[in-house]
């Protein structure tokens, strides 16, 4: 059970029912819950989807695509059934808030995921969780449960004529499977690979039908955005970037949490005054601002308003919130390493790059960290990065090389500081191997 | 193949809930595996009937998911993230903490069968870093000293 | 039907094209000679984007695409050959290589690779890797299918023909990531067919064949496609062979160029089963019973001995004394010769083969209707298919795969008829099982007799649904015969475009049919009481039916049948006969072993076997093919020899039994001993001044003239014929046909392991026999 912290600067809309019990479907109802969706059934799907993309949400997973734009895709006729997905797998290095959207407001999720369904057309939604968030899963299962008890899902709910059923459906520890396509795989009990697109899934998803396939907290934004309107939720963000986001502050950082801050809230005043600076009397040396897949920023670069479009402006993405901070005493090299093991163990293994381009860094990088580097593995890094990046089956094979460009390009002499033989210079401990060089 | 009669009801529950009967697959090897231990050839066998697949599709898929194990393993799963945002936090440390207490490395066991240590990726925990998960209960903000206590606590649970 | 799709316009390096739309890119440029590279990508099985090999700029799409994936659209600019796309295909080698063993001299596919030809097309050359290799040990997984995971570049092509083409789903993914790898079902085993096209479609060394690894390297081989002398598809087989000291050596068996109407398929028989040919029981010299005993004797002494005896016996008991069973697995040359010398030379009709098929009955059926019968090609394309009776996954495995492959492919709607659940049920629109031996019932009800059967609705639907399709292609097995078989026809000629293909069990039981190896059926179905061409142009035949071959054995037992010549063929072995029928007769084999039949012979004449000779074939379904001969073994004669030196030691007049030129019985010379090399010299010679080598009495072509002069439906093209190609033939010219009794057809049952007596001799059949039965009595006993 996570801890909740909380600043002045919040602004809170997603967040807004953490720690008040909602995970009690009378107390959900009690604040505000399944009012949206009672609207919703009032609603022509278009004006739902208007709403929605007037709102200027944008998909909160990491790429940062109009939620409204993508519902649009969805044609309006089908043969085969439609569906709505809720991405729950979350599992980027650095990102923790949809476990406490799970955890906090369970029935948020299920409500957007039923407006999702009223605006596409789909009889039937299911909220994917990771394996290793149980208690998650478990309360889910609950939340579920009571919405059935109630009425509000099923059949004919809220005795509107309409049935719609939530499901959900729990994964197994696999960071593929938050792609999009890999996730409609694993749902439908099969190696997390991801799919060929297109065709999209709004045409072709799970099952062959048209699916409509968004984050955990992408979709607990739609209930306030369809209760408070499209104007409020987009003014509480920047232009083209609608609302508030949870950012997820982790690191060499004073206060990490989970805040809501509006969408471009400024990075620098997001580490020194809500995450209350670097502790231990440390200096920042960078930023990875949106999870690991993300280019970092140095110290000097962190001037920037945390929306999708000036984070991409300077150099890095958004991505799903996970703000990792790095001091002045860990090797980035290291880090550089870390990130790449994780891709390497993560790796779907379906296409040459990313399959063979992780493993190769990884294999460097290990070897380049205990001292055994030599000066042109340094340009064959980056090389190998750059080969991988827009030429993998999926946008895993660029999650590891845009990090691995980014450490190389602006920490190119930490890069040569580790040469010649010598041990890390940058640890307390010296040139520890990673924990185990599995 | 027998399971608990709660495991049969999740399952005779969960199959409708999808227009393929394989769809069930990944929650249910999760849920077969948190029975037995670990996926056996029996339980593969029983599952790939019950769903109608070949052992071999089973085990592809399996053999894919990080969670899922066909090697037994101790009473308790000692997780640790050793991942950017636990490792800047002293994650490692935490890690080499455990191997060192339970004389184990990844992916091994303890001989009393009480524990098995693992090296795993990010768990979402990375604002309460450094964490790790016991089986399925995690446990933040760690420390060696709250290390200790955690596995103390364990095994205690253990030898019960 | 279908409107035909539409043409769409694109340019492709500058080059402008059309190309239906829905073509996938990587197609579109292949049919205008431009070469887009790629691993994972293959024809006709589903698409994986995995390789990234094929990368290629599209206008107006940011990053590189896969042509492999992207389909042709209006107006599309494409690029294939650029800087970026070079280095991105450079890249993907060199990442691949990072991982992959770089010892092509000693591995199996060196100089046959596809890594290695475009890690020469593309120049990654340069090695930046140096770290470890991933290193697993190679695994065993069947007797013949080795597996090498350093080798493997995890193009899924092997799992997806084992699933998708095969239907065997007997290979899987494990792992993920640098791990990932290619794995059997049975945990360190295959349990599969054995078809071994997971190796034939490695692009690696990764997957190789226990009957050849390490044995040569490629390209120390001379490549034969020939055609496949098991079941009676047709298959066209590439035997790689390598000069020996007895001869020309097969040390290969594979579907290297993939030309044959077998397109990208061929079984366990065709591909291992070649080995019977190099069995340390082959006879290599002739075998003259003296005091009882078959003692080794000279070409000259056993071929003077049958001819004299041969021809003793017809002169003072008449020819009616003398019988001949032919064989289903030489060519149509032999077999027409032999019918030719029985009737002209020993002047009996005392003529029969193993009939496995009713095709007298099907030619008077099918007299007069043209196109009436599906070739090979035709299952494949068919829009519908009704399978009555036989088990094709196991006899007909090549059919299998046209059927399995039209549904999957091209949605053909499958009907299946068959008194067990077989395989291809899987494949089926609609499967009804039926009790056995109830086939000629239904098929008559499906023809309209409402009184064959107590029908039931699934029946009076099936009935229906075949009478809505149109070219519908009807394939049978032996189970109809006769009169069933007529009224399948009746059925047929209901249904607009209808085709038939009546399944037959070995490799040229159509040919020995068509050729006329019948007592009363002369080739092309004429009878031996009629006039047809062939009693104007040979003469003097038997005017009435001889006997056939179980009234051969009364003869015998009675001592009428003074004579018995058995050419290729194992009728003791397989048909049940009493070995000591033939006591009294004088019996001459020609048989690559010592076979039942050979064992109780007075001469054996070491033959040789259809991969050692060339001629034609035909499959079952009436597709005729050249046979090129590939291998050799010292001291042993093709049958056509053979029959031309018995008759020529009988003193019959050559040039009537093989019209070949100006010739002498010079020409007829030896291939091996103290007489080897005119015939040798005679062919080079003909072959230098660009004639074809009929001009000895010995080489078949010369019979063929003849065969595609008189024999009704075979005069195909000749040129596509020595191409290499599948011409069909037709049964509406045939002659009349005869209606024989039910009980002459003695179906083969042979298995997908098993290959009449010939697959004994094969080692990889005995093997991957043998590790399936033990893992069926460890099932057994668990």
């Amino acid at each position: 059970m996570a801890d909740l912290v909380s600043h002045p600067d919040e602004v809170k809309v997603v967040s807004r029912r953490f720690g008040l019990g909602a995970t009690d479907i009378d107390r959900y109802v009690a604040l505000d819950g399944y009012k949206a969706v009672q609207k919703a059934l009032g609603m022509e799907p278009d004006a739902i989807i208007n709403e929605v993309k007037n709102s200027g949400l944008r998909g909160r997973g990491g790429a940062g695509f109009s939620t409204g734009m993508k519902w649009s895709f969805v044609p309006k006729q089908s043969a085969k059934p439609k569906y709505v997905l809720c991405n729950g797998d979350e599992s980027e290095p650095g990102t923790c808030k949809d476990r406490l959207i799970f955890e906090h407001d369970p029935h948020s999720v299920i409500e957007g995921v039923m407006i999702a369904a009223l605006a596409v057309g789909a009889k039937s939604g299911y909220i994917y969780i990771r394996g290793e968030y149980r208690y998650l899963s478990i309360i889910m299962q609950k939340a579920i449960k009571d919405a059935y008890a109630k009425g509000f899902v099923g059949k004919n709910i809220f005795s509107s004529g309409r049935d719609l059923d939530i499901y959900w459906h729990g994964g197994a520890g696999a960071y593929e499977v938050g792609e999009e396509s890999a996730l409609m795989e694993s749902l439908e009990g099969k190696r997390g690979v991801p799919r060929i697109r297109p065709p999209f899934p709004a045409v072709v998803g799970l099952w062959g039908g048209p699916t409509v396939i968004n984050n955990a907290e992408t979709l607990a934004n739609v209930p306030h955005i369809i209760l408070g309107g499209a104007d409020w939720y987009a003014k509480l963000g920047t232009p083209k970037n609608g609302g508030t986001r949870l950012f997820c502050l982790s690191g060499n950082i004073a206060k990490p949490g989970v805040y809501e801050l509006p969408m471009g809230y400024n990075l620098k005043k997001m580490l020194f005054d809500v995450g209350g600076g670097i502790p231990n009397g440390r200096e920042l040396k960078a930023v990875v601002p949106g999870g690991s897949s993300c280019p970092v920023l140095k110290a000097d670069e962190i001037d920037v308003a945390m929306d999708f479009d000036s984070v991409a402006k300077a150099g890095s993405m958004l991505g799903s919130g996970g703000v990792v901070v790095i001091d002045d005493q860990q090797c980035i090299v290291k880090f550089a390493l870390r990130t790449m093991k994780f891709y390497q163990h993560e790796s779907c293994g379906w296409c040459i790059p990313c399959r063979e381009g992780t493993d190769w860094l990884k294999k460097t990088l290990i070897r380049f960290h205990s001292g055994g580097g030599m000066k042109k593995d340094i340009d064959n890094m980056q090389y190998l990065a750059e080969n991988m990046l827009g030429r993998t089956f999926c946008p895993l094979g660029d999650a590891a090389a845009m990090p691995t460009i980014g450490f190389v390009k602006k920490f190119r002499q930490e890069f040569e500081d580790h040469l010649d033989g010598k041990p890390c210079p940058y640890e307390k401990a010296g040139a520890e191997e990673l924990a185990f060089a599995h | 193949m027998k399971f608990s009669d709660e495991f049969e009801a999740r399952f005779a529950e969960m199959v409708p809930h999808y227009p393929t009967k394989r769809s069930a697959l990944v929650p249910t090897l999760l849920y077969a595996q948190d029975e037995v231990g670990f996926l056996s050839d029996e339980v593969i066998a029983e599952i790939a009937g019950r769903l109608e697949l070949t052992e071999l599709e089973v085990r592809n898929v399996i053999s894919y998911y990080s969670m899922l194990t066909t090697k037994p393993r101790g009473k308790f799963n000692v997780q640790v993230c050793t991942n950017i945002s636990c490792m800047v936090r002293g994650g490692e440390e935490i890690l080499h903490h455990c191997a060192k207490k339970l004389g184990i490395g990844h992916k091994q066991t303890t001989a009393d069968g009480m524990f098995t240590l693992e090296e795993v990726e990010c768990i979402g925990a990375c604002s309460w870093a450094p964490a790790a998960q016991v089986n399925y209960d995690f446990h933040e903000n760690l420390t060696a000293e709250k290390m200790d206590r955690v596995l103390d606590e364990y095994r205690k649970k253990g030898t019960q | 039907m279908a409107d035909a799709p539409k043409l769409v316009s694109l340019t492709v390096d500058g080059k402008k094209l059309t190309a239906p739309s829905g073509t996938l890119l990587i197609e579109a440029c292949k049919s205008v000679g431009i070469e887009v590279p790629s691993f994972c990508y293959y024809p006709n099985l589903s698409l994986q984007g995995a390789c990234r090999m094929c990368l290629v700029k599209v206008e107006k799409m940011p990053k590189l695409q896969t042509a492999c994936t992207t389909t042709v659209a209006e107006g599309m600019i494409v690029t294939t050959d650029s800087d970026e796309i070079k280095q991105a295909r450079k890249s993907m080698l060199e990442m691949l290589l990072g991982n992959h063993p770089l010892d092509c001299p000693v591995c199996d596919a060196g100089g046959e690779c596809e890594l290695q030809d475009m890690t020469f097309s593309y120049g990654a050359a340069e090695s930046k890797f140096m770290e470890a290799k991933n290193h697993k040990e190679e695994q065993q997984w069947s007797p013949v299918v080795f597996f090498d995971r350093p080798r493997c570049i995890l193009c899924y092509r092997c799992v997806r023909v084992c699933g998708e083409g095969m239907d065997v789903w007997a290979l899987g993914v494990q792992n993920r990531g640098v791990s990932s790898l290619i794995a059997p079902n049975n945990g360190d085993h295959l349990e599969c067919e054995e078809c071994g096209m997971c190796i034939d479609i490695c692009p690696v060394g990764a997957l190789t064949s226990g009957a050849y690894r390490y044995k040569t390297r490629p390209w120390e081989m001379k490549h034969v496609g020939t055609v496949c002398t098991h079941c009676g598809d047709g298959c066209k087989t590439t035997l790689g062979v390598r000069r020996s000291d007895t001869g020309m050596e097969i040390v290969r068996g594979d579907n290297r160029d993939k030309s044959g109407t077998n397109g990208d398929f061929l079984c366990i028989k065709g591909r291992y089963a070649f080995d019977f040919a190099n069995h340390e029981e082959r006879l290599t010299q002739p075998l003259i019973r003296k005091n009882g005993t078959l003692t080794p004797a000279t070409w000259e002494e056993a071929l003077t001995l049958v001819g004299t005896t041969f021809a003793d016996i017809r002169d003072t008991e008449g020819g009616s004394a003398i019988g001949v069973v032919g064989s289903t697995r030489t060519t149509n040359e032999e077999a027409y010769l032999l019918s030719k010398f029985a009737r002209t030379v020993l002047q009996t009709n005392n003529v029969d083969h193993h009939r496995t098929a009713d095709f007298p009955a099907l030619a008077t059926a099918l007299r007069g209707k043209p196109d009436a019968t599906a070739s090979m090609a035709d299952v494949f394309t068919a829009s519908a298919i009704l399978l009555i009776g036989n088990d094709p996954t196991e006899q007909h495995p090549l059919l299998a795969w046209q059927i399995r492959n039209n549904v999957r492919l091209h949605r053909a709607k499958l009907y299946v008829v068959n008194s067990t659940p077989i395989k291809l049920k899987r494949q089926a629109a609609s499967f009804l099982q039926i009790p056995a031996g109830a086939e000629g019932k239904v098929a008559a009800f499906l023809a309209g007799d409402d009184s064959a059967v107590d029908a039931n609705e699934q029946l009076r639907s099936l009935r229906d649904a075949l009478k809505a399709e149109q070219n519908l292609v009807i394939i049978f097995g032996s189970e109809i015969r006769g009169k069933d078989l007529t009224s399948l026809i009746a059925l047929g000629s209901s249904i607009p475009g209808a085709k038939f293909v009546c399944l037959a069990d070995y490799a040229n039981s159509r040919g020995a049919a068509d050729m006329g190896l019948y007592p009363d059926l002369l080739a092309g179905y004429h009878a031996v009481a009629g006039n047809s061409a062939f009693h104007q142009e040979w003469g003097n035949i038997p005017a009435t039916a001889g006997l056939d071959f179980p009234g051969m054995v009364d003869a015998a037992k009675s001592g009428k049948l003074k004579g018995l010549y058995v050419v290729g063929s194992n009728p003791v072995g397989r048909l049940d006969v009493d070995p000591f029928a033939f006591s009294k007769t004088f019996v001459v084999v020609q048989d690559m072993f010592l076979t039942e039949t050979a064992a109780l012979a007075d001469v054996v004449l070491p033959a040789a076997n259809a991969y050692e000779k060339s001629g034609t074939m035909t499959n079952t379904c009436g597709d005729v093919q050249l046979v090129k001969k590939a291998g050799e073994i010292s001291g042993t004669k093709s049958d056509f020899e053979m029959i031309v030196r018995i008759a020529d030691a009988m003193g019959a007049d050559i040039h009537k039994l093989v019209s070949f030129g100006g010739g002498t019985r010079a020409d007829m010379g030896q291939s091996r001993g103290a007489q080897s090399g005119e015939a040798d010299r005679h062919a080079v010679w003909l072959e230098m001044q660009g004639l074809e080598p009929k001009l000895s009495p010995l080489d078949p072509t010369a019979i063929l003239d003849e065969i595609q002069r008189l024999v009704p439906g075979y005069g195909v093209s000749r040129a596509n014929l020595l191409a290499g190609n599948v011409e069909h033939t037709s049964l509406s010219e045939s002659g009349p046909g005869a209606a024989h009794k039910a009980e002459s057809i003695a179906p083969a049952n042979d298995s997908l392991f098993t290959s009449g007596t010939l697959g004994r001799y094969s080692r990889a059949l005995r093997s991957v026999m043998e590790s399936h039965e033990v893992k069926h009595s460890e099932v057994a006993a668990d």
